[in-house]
């Protein structure tokens, strides 16, 4: 019985290592290794053998059994890995071909640099307000101390649509709105960016329709210097830590004092080039400390309350940080335009 | 305002300062510098010459043969200026000059006779055409008699000059004189200057002798001061009062004009001389305009004038529009002998109106306009006589004929050291302010840190503490304040839901692959009245007209978005753009009544135009355009992001393919549309086939549900269950859904399209449906037979609802 093993054995590994398909190896596990297999047999054979031999023999048998399921098996995952480098070589393909291109739009550079803004004066704690862009007279102009035949009202050509309406030429009345509703006693502390017009015919740096983002923060005992903090802090999240910025005396009636704030010249670094016009500094934005006027307008006391406002032009900002030249490009809306903001 | 440095130090000490460190200064502390103009490119070696002959060149008709003594040679030079004549003192040009432009001057031969340099002209020198005198502008220049020969021509012709051009603010009149820009000068630079007073000799007569004056009306017209001059002679003005013209950008004419013209820019007090004989009056009377009265103005046009005109009138006739222009009749000339010299102060309202009503601005009206210093006027009209007596050999008449309104009285403002720190976060002291108050020139008195400060008239810009806290600080200097930080920096500031959610959309539409757009709010009245969404149509009452647009093209306030979205892709259609996705949240306005008077309703949109190929794939051929369905899935989706539930409705809507429009539905009200554009407008508009989506976004926002609760993940297992009915092809798949919603109550959970089928197999006008349906319940396991019921109920409603059949 001994011999007839090993016989075996040798006959499975010698079929193991012929067999050159999967199922080829699969019939060589049933013929030899199945409930009906040669191996079985000698198994059922053992009866007739003598006490002492038994255990022998069908340790003999296991270990010819375990010798051909070994073979099998290391033959099996051979050929399992054969067939797998046959199909990844079938399956290569052309990497450098283009992919699928997916649809992705984008947003409107302006939408990108107005919710940059917004989420910066968010961080210093500033609310955003909206307002509507067909205005009242007294909105846009009587309450933020321009009255009826005020000379600075030629500062800015309105579309009028009525004596008492008119398409809003800044966002400020949002100002006005805002402290009225608070009734003259709580902080405000806001910005509002939003769509002006004005009467202006369209060329490279006018437009008549245009955006805006304006603040306003009122509350007891602000100072000019924290008007300065504040916009340090704007201007160096916006175009730079190494940014310096200035204050300069100007003019708007609806704050005195009136500033406008520089910052120096990224391009030559504040010695004078063309893009500052040989100054060394850029014009950003206006500001100011509110007008008492305007404050006692809108129900502020203005012996204790005292604020400050500023005002500045997203399509400015836009041009001078993406070295755009023509305000139109923002409203013609050429694709080739618009997508080289995306990410702007 | 342009500011000659050469004037401005005769009057302030500006030495120390180039002329670009002088120019920060005035912008950091006052007043905005627009440019500076440094004499580059200047001319060089023009000396003062003599020409002792001038005869006409032997072989040239034009040209001019002339022997000129510069002092220490004689040189010919040939010229062909029309107006050179022997002994005039001209500028010339010698071989080596260069003039502006880098020409250089050569020694040269010229049909055949020596040329050894160039008689000038102004404008070959540099100098503007506008602002050469009339006499020289088609010929050489030619210098006073008394004109040294061999001088620099370049200084004596102030070319030497620095000009500071300065952009001055509505609030600061005070400096559109040099008078203004010198205190501003000393105030900055920590100088002295104080405006002289004028004087000259009178003659025993007296003005008012001659002419009296008469207001009547006091408010429009508070002061009228009337010099008489006797003996005036008109001639050419001196070089350096020319000069100073030339440089402040104004075309000299004779002495007399010049000198209203001089003390305007000195002064900032606009006068006007009238020819006493051509007046023709003993009195003057100033009035309003009778409507229609009629005045002929020195620009030679016929004016009609209407009751709100000021006049200056010599008691019947209007000779003067106050203000802004004085008359032909009265105007000095040639022969003029007498003058009447008005100084006056008219309402700034007044001057505006009647230059704002005749479109005639001009440096004078602008200053009425802007305001006078009150203590200046009569002032400014002595410094015009001392200068006429100077240069126009005339003799003043005693005194002045006037009538006089005018408030003097200086401005008084209390101001507290403490309160100034304040607000301005500085830590001055007293001695401090008294400093700045001192640079300033302005009066106080003070006790105690309190100062009661008098605002001196020519700063009739300040009014109120406040005016005072910004001289102080402008002074004191915008870059000495500290940076702080407001003290409610540390609350919190944030996004309204609303805010939050708007961008929310956009983000989820630029995912969707729209690019965001901004268009117009302004449009023509077609496009304005065009596609408006059908929710809109009932209330709204046409588009709102500007009173007095630009153009046409901009004169409406839109409806509707859609029509300039669409012109977008037309513009980027025509730049052969081909595949375009836009969208816009933008506002469209309503009006609340039919005159449009009242504020109109603003309604944010959420609209969207696509057109051309949707899904691209070049080297696999796959090409897909946009259709219906991709508009609706972004659509969908947008009410899924939202958490809102559509509903669609077949819908007909001007300017829509009737075929391929739907009425979007939410809580049972229509809230927007979407389609294709009418293939009579594509075509119409150069478009593609274009889809497009319109939806009122503030009404989606109100519906949003703010507090989202939390639904259960579902633990029991779901059944799902496949059906395809035939039905006839007009059935919409939406109103089987619908039933199957319905009929199939509680345990239907979903049910979506699969497959959509019509051809082979099929009866013509039939058409497959294949629904997916899914069956759930919260609580438990569903049974086969519950499931196998509620089935046969939806199968029951589909084929008596709808007339369909399960197909086989
Ligand atoms: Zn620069």
């Amino acid at each position: 019985m001994k011999e007839r093993l090993e016989e075996l054995e040798q006959e499975a590994i010698l079929k193991v290592e012929k067999a050159e398909t999967i199922d080829a190896l699969k019939n060589v596990r049933v013929e030899y290794l199945g409930k009906k297999g040669p191996i079985t047999e000698v198994l059922r054979g053992m009866g007739k053998l003598s006490k002492e031999e038994r255990p022998v023999i069908g340790q003999l048998a296991n270990e010819v059994r375990e010798k051909i399921s070994v073979a099998i098996d290391e033959k099996q995952s051979k050929l399992e890995d054969e067939a797998l480098e046959e199909q990844l070589k079938d399956e290569s393909i052309d990497v450098t071909l283009p992919g699928r291109p997916v649809q992705v739009g984008g947003p409107h550079l302006l939408t990108s640099i107005i919710e940059e803004i917004e989420d910066l004066f968010i961080g210093m704690g500033f609310d955003i307000r909206e307002g509507p862009e067909v205005e009242t007279d007294y909105y846009n102009f009587e309450a933020l101390n321009l009255p009826k035949g005020h000379p600075a009202r030629d500062m800015q050509d309105t579309f009028y649509i009525t004596e008492e309406l008119l398409m809003r030429t800044h966002t400020s009345p949002v100002q006005a709105r805002t402290m009225g509703q608070k009734d003259g006693k709580e902080p405000v502390k806001m910005i509002c960016p939003g769509k002006v017009y004005r009467r202006d015919t369209d060329d490279a740096t006018h437009s008549h329709q245009f955006t805006q983002i304006e603040g306003l923060l009122v509350d007891e005992n602000v100072r000019m210097s924290d008007l300065k903090g504040v916009l340090q802090t704007f201007a160096h999240k916006m175009f730079g830590e190494e940014r310096e910025i200035r204050l300069r005396p100007s003019f708007f009636p609806f704050t005195e004092p009136s500033v406008e704030m520089d910052i120096s010249c990224k391009m030559c670094g504040g010695k004078g080039c063309s893009v500052c016009k040989g100054s060394g500094w850029i014009e950003i934005l206006g500001a100011g400390m509110v007008h008492p006027n305007v404050l006692e307008m809108s129900g502020y006391d203005s012996k204790k309350y005292s604020g400050f406002a500023f005002g500045m032009g997203p399509e400015r900002i836009a041009m001078l940080k993406h070295g755009i030249d023509d305000i139109r490009h923002f409203y013609t809306n050429d694709v080739r335009f618009l997508s080289q903001y995306h990410n702007a | 305002m342009l500011i000659s440095l050469n004037w401005l130090k005769e009057l302030v000490d500006i030495s120390g300062y180039s002329t670009e460190e002088l120019a920060e200064i005035i912008t950091k502390t006052g007043i905005e510098v627009d440019g500076v103009y440094e004499p580059e490119d200047l001319p060089e070696n023009i000396i003062v010459g003599n020409i002792l002959s001038c005869e006409q060149h032997p072989n040239a008709d034009k040209l001019s043969l002339c022997q000129v003594d510069t002092g220490k040679e004689t040189l010919q030079i040939v010229c062909g200026a029309p107006n050179v004549r022997a002994g005039q003192k001209v500028a010339v040009a010698k071989p080596g000059a260069v003039l502006p432009g880098n020409f250089e001057i050569k020694q040269t031969e010229l049909r055949g006779e020596e040329s050894n340099g160039m008689i000038c002209s102004l404008q070959e020198l540099g100098v503007k055409e506008e602002d050469v005198p009339e006499a020289f502008i088609d010929g050489i220049f030619v210098f006073p008699d008394e004109t040294e020969i061999g001088e620099d021509a370049v200084e004596l012709l102030n070319l030497d000059d620095s000009i500071i051009e300065l952009d001055v603010t509505p609030n600061r009149a005070d400096a559109l004189s040099m008078a203004g820009v010198a205190y501003e000068t000393a105030a900055a630079l920590d100088r002295e200057y104080e405006l002289e007073s004028p004087s000259y000799e009178e003659t025993k007569e007296k003005a008012n002798d001659y002419v009296t004056v008469k207001i009547e009306n006091e408010e429009a017209n508070p002061y009228y001061g009337a010099f008489v001059i006797q003996d005036v002679e008109v001639k050419e003005s001196p070089l350096w009062l020319k000069n100073r013209l030339m440089a402040a950008d104004t075309r000299p004419i004779n002495n007399v004009v010049d000198i209203t013209n001089y003390v305007l820019l000195e002064y900032g007090q606009p006068l006007h001389a009238f020819d006493f004989d051509r007046f023709n009056s003993e009195e003057i009377v100033t009035r309003y305009a009778e409507e229609g009265e009629q005045i002929k103005t020195l620009d030679g046009k016929i004016r009609t004038l209407s009751s709100h005109h000021l006049v200056i009138t010599n008691g019947e006739k209007a000779h003067a529009m106050a203000g802004v222009m004085g008359g032909a009749e009265s105007e000095v000339h040639e022969g003029t002998t007498t003058l009447i010299l008005e100084a006056a102060y008219f309402d700034p309202r007044v001057v505006r109106q009647g230059a704002k009503d005749h479109e005639l601005r001009s440096e004078s009206s602008v200053r009425f306009e802007k305001g006078l210093d009150v203590n200046r006027v009569r002032q400014a009209g002595e410094r015009a006589c001392e200068l006429l007596e100077k240069y126009a050999g005339a003799s003043i008449l005693k005194g002045v004929s006037e009538e006089d309104h005018l408030n003097r009285e200086e401005t008084k403002i209390r101001m507290e050291t403490q309160r100034l720190n304040d607000r301005l976060g500085t830590s001055m002291i007293s001695e401090d302010v008294k400093e700045i108050l001192r640079r300033l020139q302005f009066g106080y008195e003070e006790k105690k840190d309190v100062f009661d400060v008098q605002v001196p008239t020519r700063r009739f810009d300040i009014a109120i503490f406040e005016d005072m806290l910004e001289e102080i600080a402008r002074i004191y200097g915008y870059d000495r304040l500290p940076y702080t930080l407001p003290n409610s920096a540390h609350q919190a500031g944030g996004l309204t839901e609303e805010q939050r959610l708007k961008r929310d959309v956009k983000t989820y539409l630029e995912g969707a692959g729209l690019s965001e757009t901004i268009t117009y709010s302004l449009t023509d009245k077609v496009s304005a009245e065009q596609m408006i969404s059908p929710e809109l149509q009932e209330e709204e009452q046409g588009a709102i007209r500007l009173a007095m647009p630009m153009s046409e093209d901009h004169s409406h306030l839109r409806l509707s978005i859609l029509p300039e979205l669409l012109r977008t892709h037309r513009y980027n259609l025509a730049r052969q753009q081909q595949n375009l996705a836009y969208y816009e949240l933008g506002k469209v306005f309503i009006s609340e009544d039919e005159e449009h008077q009242k504020q109109p309703r603003e309604i944010t949109r959420a609209a969207g135009a696509i057109s051309g190929n949707w899904v691209t794939h070049p080297w696999q051929q796959e090409k897909k355009e946009v259709d219906f369905y991709v508009v609706k899935g972004i659509v969908e989706g947008l009410a899924e992001r939202l958490g809102v539930t559509f509903s669609y409705m077949k819908g007909e809507l001007e300017g829509m393919h009737p075929g391929r429009t739907a009425l979007v539905v939410c809580e049972d009200e229509p809230v927007g549309f979407m389609g294709q554009v009418h293939p009579r407008y594509q075509k119409e508009w150069d478009l593609r086939e274009t889809y497009v989506f319109d939806l009122n976004l503030d009404r989606l926002l109100e519906i949003y549900e703010k507090e989202e609760t939390f639904e259960q993940i579902p633990r029991y297992p779901s059944v799902s269950r496949d059906i395809a009915l035939v039905v006839d092809e007009e059935t919409w798949a939406g109103d089987i859904e619908v039933t199957i919603l319905e009929a199939g109550a509680p345990l239907i959970k979903q049910v979506k399209v699969f497959d959509v089928y019509q051809g082979e197999h099929l009866e013509d006008g039939k058409k497959s449906l294949a629904f997916n349906l899914l069956y759930q319940d919260p609580e438990r396991t569903l049974k086969d037979k519950e499931v196998e019921k509620a089935h046969g109920a939806i199968l029951e409603q589909v084929a008596s609802q709808h007339n369909a059949s399960l197909r086989q």
